[in-house]
């Protein structure tokens, strides 16, 4: 661990990361950073200065996994953090809980209902009614559920809790 | 994770454990693939959706349990190498995994006796000795669950439903019932698994699924049949011919193309 290593742009390197992760996006919901959705679990710069980056996929088949992958690459190697360690990492298990704060409100804003744990209790994202229908536990991404609002007759995505 | 128990798991040979994974992963990798004939094609929108997405997380687990067991085999073939490059013989899923969908009836009782049966299986796996195995069963219980709560609640509304959908049902597991002792009937690679504590006794594993189906088919006003002696082996890479139809679709690309990406 080299935690003295600071980056061209005069900011720790593990910091500079940091800030770059935050604006790689979810491919599947664009609204929501890689930060966001509590997908990276770790960033460390090890004693040969490379950078290692771990992070959890969502379900097991997420299809968007690779994608990041590649985006996280792209989007480090602008700001000239190359040869970067991507490090899966499976244990502990994602959960929703890791969502972000600033994520539950990005997720919202852009149309996605967020359940409110414990009670699982959802509020129809355009029209804020909690008369709400769960059509199926399963949506467009397997991070979604498909809902439908009884008051404004809608239909919406909810981000699952699992 | 205890040092004792990492060197209960090490003690077994790597081909060993290999080949135990082999039929977790082939079980999740068929049976993804046979959910996934569904796309396009299913009752309704929702349970197209429902359908392919529980077909994306058994290949996602598949996938996570192939490249494990292609790390233990040690001869540099990855996941898509193991799932693309074996015939028949060589895939060790359970013979239920590969029967056809048939009815939309037939393809949820299949669900039902799987997910009950992964779900029972993952749960025991999450304390296994094998600590990466342990990692990937808790990652796909989370998973089995909500494939449980799909696959039980279509078993109660064809069960408990019209006349037509209770005699399509009760037909289902009339035909697949046969098949079940394969999941509860362990051999002598299971013991050895369940003797290092990287699997759980199959004996243990099936009261729990014994007790969890039940439940279901009570429920859904379904009788269970009577228990039938199996010739099927499956998990031993005898399998009926199905499986070999299916792979000839799944594998067609890879190998028709070697190498091809895009």
């Amino acid at each position: 661990m080299v935690s003295g290593a600071v980056s061209q742009a005069g900011v720790p390197l593990e910091q500079q990361v940091w800030q770059t992760l935050e604006t790689v996006m979810d491919p599947e919901i664009p609204a929501l950073s890689i930060v966001d959705l509590g997908i990276v679990r770790h960033v460390r710069v090890s004693e040969d200065g490379r950078t290692h980056v771990g992070i959890t996929p969502t379900y097991s088949g997420c299809p968007a996994t690779e994608l990041i992958e590649t985006s996280i690459r792209e989007a480090l190697d602008d700001q000239g953090i190359a040869d970067v360690v991507l490090e899966r990492v499976l244990w502990p298990a994602w959960t929703s809980e890791w969502l972000s704060e600033s994520g539950r409100r990005k997720l919202e804003a852009y149309g996605i209902a967020v359940e409110h744990t414990p009670n699982g209790r959802v509020a129809c994202p355009r029209c804020g009614s909690r008369d709400v229908q769960r059509l199926s536990e399963f949506g467009s991404t397997p991070c979604k559920a498909h809902f439908r609002c009884s008051a404004c007759l809608e239909p919406f995505d909810t981000f699952k809790c699992i | 994770m205890s040092a004792a128990a990492e060197t209960a798991a090490g003690a077994v040979p790597a081909e060993k454990r290999c080949a135990w994974l082999l039929r977790l992963a082939d079980t999740s990798l068929v049976l993804g693939q046979r959910l996934s004939e569904w796309v396009g094609h299913a009752p309704a929108l929702e349970e197209d959706l429902a359908l392919g997405n529980i077909a994306l997380d058994l290949i996602g687990q598949a996938r996570l349990l192939l490249a494990y067991a292609g790390q233990l085999e040690g001869r540099g073939r990855d996941e898509d190498q193991l799932a693309f490059l074996r015939d028949a013989p060589e895939f060790y899923n359970v013979s239920l995994a590969e029967q056809p969908n048939g009815d939309f009836a037939q393809t949820i009782v299949r669900q039902v006796l799987l997910d009950a049966w992964q779900l029972e299986l993952y749960h025991s796996l999450t304390g296994s000795a094998d600590e990466s195995l342990a990692d990937i069963a808790a990652k796909a219980l989370k998973e089995c669950r909500y494939h449980w709560r799909f696959s039980s609640g279509w078993l109660v509304r064809l069960g408990d439903g019209t006349e037509e959908s209770h005699m399509r049902a009760q037909a289902a597991l009339d035909g697949l019932w046969r098949f079940t002792e394969e999941l509860l009937t362990p051999d002598g690679l299971d013991s050895q698994m369940a003797s290092h504590d990287i699997a759980p006794p199959l004996a243990a594993l099936r009261s729990r699924w014994e007790a969890r189906i039940a439940a279901a088919l009570e429920e859904s006003t379904l009788r269970a049949p009577a228990p039938v002696f199996f010739p099927w082996h499956g998990k031993r890479g005898v399998h009926t011919e199905h499986l070999g139809h299916l792979l000839a679709e799944m594998q067609h690309l890879p190998r028709a193309y070697p190498g091809a990406t895009w």
